[in-house]
């Protein structure tokens, strides 16, 4: 969609448009994501996104391993989601190698994957509320949260941002002991942290008058566009893949997708904190049904896993959006060929869209507004 | 007088305030990270010295120490000149501002109109800076920089003009002596009668100072510290200085004209050490405001600062000087003033609340490219 911006003809002078560069070392941009502003005073004309700084090839690399050690790429495609993005990749393989996973392992899985939600949506409330000028507060609120839950995952996983705990089949071992207290703990904790942020920065007259009304996008435009996650239900759009086609054991709880009206920034903000709510209310219940003790891994693995021939798409809900894994085997223990459908990647695209013909300031906000992760949109 | 010569007198009262002022930053950098740290459930600089207390001191001889860059592409002497501009303003402002009775360098009686006057030296310095580094940032800041001081300039200038003119005298109503203003809130500060001028003040102060929600010249986010964004070592630590000059500056101002200075609510023969104490609590007051505002609030956009000043601010600030001017015209008592101008309070905070609901809705159809079609 091209932008024409036309300079109001009272101008006297000739005025030529300026370049700014946003990017890739900049305080705003997010990660290494680079964009050249073309701006006409303090207005946006043009936006021109460069990305691939952080390309490292993760979709050929993970041909190369076998389909185990491929969980590790998993890790660092998504690296504030990682066990959501985990969670695709093995169900993929899952499907494809016709795996049926333990009841105990689906239950660790959901929690850990829902409270990996809330952190990565708290660290999305911390960066946004730095790139709409709020000093550091936010910030640390924030990060108290998922500090908490971080340290919940490393006392599991025995790591502390690379996780590599889902298998094809289950999980790599299971939970210590003492796990439900410290989950219901955490997320205690986290309902806590989420009604701080919420009192922090929704009521907050600037706040409100920076985010509401901006950048609004229709909910024909988003699905043309390809958005998805909560970049997609801030529009109007009632589209949660949990939900949509549930994978995992996600039909078993109880919970709601929180959608906009505007599709402006500011319901972006308020789908993701009410998606917060959500999840925990997810892990909740999750807590509740989880099986006691049995088996976290498939009885009788292989300790090579063999594919049949085949390809398949699966596709899960990760915090930034549609996360999808196009594997194609052709028997062996490698992927043939691997493919990853990135939410952040998509989402980005609209960027140029939404942001021509608002102030710089703005440009700002409504990037950070779509939560990207360089890593996921680079691969 | 300090000393009986006035020649030794003088320079001596000027030596305090070249110490005094160099002090300011570190001192006020150090209370902002620490309360800071607070809100933010952090414990600010605790490694240098007994709870962080020499960390500020640590960071003034680093900067003092470091290297002096200059991109080789900047305009020179525009460059190299551009702190000095900001922050010689600042030191010539606090030549006239009393701290106590006793305790100034010079009380003329244009103190107020002195103050006022060469502290908007300083935007010269931010035009400069942004210009002189040919960086876009910093031009970009620079342009802000000048926008925004100049208008919030006015409200600030009209909310310590409607002081000074119902001001109590010996003789009379109106000074713009300083100690003069201060000497006529023995019993009740101006703040009680001009609750709408305080209130423009806080916020115009707020402004000038560019914080939050008005650091929109400096923005981290946007234009990585604006003016700035060039400078390092001894000259960035000069505008760090006249930034935090300026604070202490306004601190001291608003508790001087609103909040009695040396003499609410002690009366006017409080003792030397007193009179200190109360200033110090006044301005620290000011102080504490700026800083929790600095924590707590996001950033206006451009427009919206414009159109704040512009269409809130000045209107209501020429409402308080109309006011004042009906007051001393027909000779009404202090307290329909008190009343006038706290219902005219009322106003704007309702006015300013319902303009950044409306502002919020959806707006700006003539900048947007996505289509607002819905389907139900």
């Amino acid at each position: 969609m091209t932008t024409e911006y036309q300079a109001p003809a009272e101008h006297e002078l000739e005025t030529i448009d300026l370049n700014i560069n946003v990017g890739p070392q900049h305080p705003a941009t997010h990660g290494v994501f680079r964009m050249i502003l073309t701006v006409d005073g303090e207005v946006v004309v043009d936006v021109d996104p460069v990305i691939g700084y952080m390309h490292r090839g993760a979709e050929k690399l993970s041909e190369n391993c076998d389909y185990r050690q491929a969980i590790g790429y998993q890790d660092r495609t998504d690296y504030l989601a990682q066990f959501n993005t985990e969670l695709g990749y093995v169900l993929a393989v899952e499907k494809l190698a016709g795996l049926e996973v333990p009841e105990r392992a689906e239950y660790i899985r959901v929690i850990l994957s829902e409270l990996n939600r809330i952190s990565s949506h708290f660290m999305f409330t911390g960066a946004f509320g730095t790139d709409i000028g709020l000093f550091g507060t936010p910030f640390m609120y924030s990060f108290r949260e998922r500090e908490t839950i971080q340290d919940f995952f490393e006392e599991i996983t025995g790591e502390r941002m690379m996780y590599n705990y889902f298998r094809p089949g289950g999980v790599a071992w299971d939970v210590p002991e003492g796990f439900e207290e410290r989950c219901r703990y955490v997320l205690a904790e986290a309902r806590k942290g989420i009604e701080d942020i919420d009192g922090l920065m929704t009521e907050n007259e600037v706040f409100v008058a920076r985010c509401r009304g901006l950048s609004p996008v229709s909910p024909e435009d988003a699905i043309n566009w390809g958005l998805s996650g909560p970049m997609l239900r801030a529009c109007g759009v009632k589209h949660d893949l949990r939900r949509a086609e549930p994978y995992s054991i996600y039909d078993r709880f109880d919970f709601q997708i929180p959608t906009g009206t505007n599709g402006d920034v500011f319901d972006r903000y308020l789908v993701r904190l009410e998606e917060m709510r959500q999840s925990a209310l997810i892990v909740e219940q999750a807590l509740a049904q989880i099986p006691k003790d049995g088996p976290t891994m498939v009885e009788g693995m292989k300790r090579i896993l063999r594919l049949p021939p085949g390809e398949i798409y699966m596709r899960t809900e990760t915090p930034r959006g549609e996360y999808g894994i196009y594997l194609v085997s052709k028997g062996g223990d490698k992927p043939y060929r691997l493919k990853i459908r990135s939410p952040a990647f998509s989402n980005l695209s609209a960027l140029k869209a939404m942001s021509a013909g608002n102030y710089v300031a703005d440009a700002i906000i409504i990037l950070g507004s779509i939560d990207i992760v360089l890593c996921e949109v680079d691969r | 007088m300090i000393a009986d010569n006035p020649w030794v007198d003088a320079l001596l009262r000027l030596a305090v305030i070249a110490v005094l002022l160099p002090l300011t930053p570190i001192v006020l950098n150090y209370l902002e990270r620490k309360i800071f740290g607070r809100i933010q459930m952090r414990l600010g600089p605790m490694r240098v010295g007994p709870h962080g207390t020499l960390q500020t001191i640590a960071d003034t001889i680093k900067l003092l120490t470091k290297e002096d860059l200059r991109p080789s592409s900047a305009d020179r002497w525009t460059f190299e000149l551009a702190p000095y501009v900001v922050v010689v303003p600042v030191f010539l402002a606090f030549v006239t501002l009393p701290f106590t009775a006793d305790l100034f360098v010079r009380n003329l009686s244009m103190g107020l109109f002195f103050i006022v006057a060469v502290s908007s030296m300083s935007i010269v310095g931010f035009v400069m800076a942004g210009w002189g580094s040919d960086n876009k940032y910093a031009l970009l800041g620079g342009v802000r920089a000048a926008a925004q001081l100049i208008s919030y300039e006015i409200p600030l200038i009209l909310a310590v003009v409607a002081v000074a003119m119902i001001a109590h005298t010996g003789d009379g109503r109106g000074s713009l002596n300083l100690a003069e203003i201060v000497d006529g809130q023995g019993r009740v500060p101006y703040l009680v009668w001009q609750p709408l001028a305080f209130f423009l003040f806080a916020v115009a102060g707020l402004a000038e100072v560019y914080r939050q929600p008005f650091d929109i010249p400096v923005a981290e986010s946007e234009v990585v510290g604006g003016p700035f964004v060039e400078y390092s070592g001894i000259r960035w630590s000069m505008f760090q200085l006249a930034e935090y000059g300026t604070t202490f500056l306004l601190s001291v101002l608003g508790a001087l004209i609103f909040l009695g200075g040396w003499n609410w609510p002690l009366g006017n023969e409080a003792g030397a050490a007193l009179q200190v104490v109360l200033i110090v609590l006044k301005t620290s007051a000011f102080l504490l405001f700026f800083i929790w505002m600095r924590a707590a609030m996001p950033r206006l956009r451009i427009d919206q600062m414009m159109s704040f000043c512009w269409q809130v601010l000045l209107p209501f600030a020429f409402l308080q000087i109309i006011l004042n001017g009906l007051v001393l015209v027909y000779d009404w008592p202090d307290w329909t003033l008190g009343v006038l101008s706290g219902s005219a309070t009322l106003l704007a905070a309702y006015l300013t609340y319902r303009g950044a609901r409306q502002a919020a809705e959806p707006y700006s159809p003539r900048f947007t490219t996505v289509t607002y079609e819905r389907v139900s």
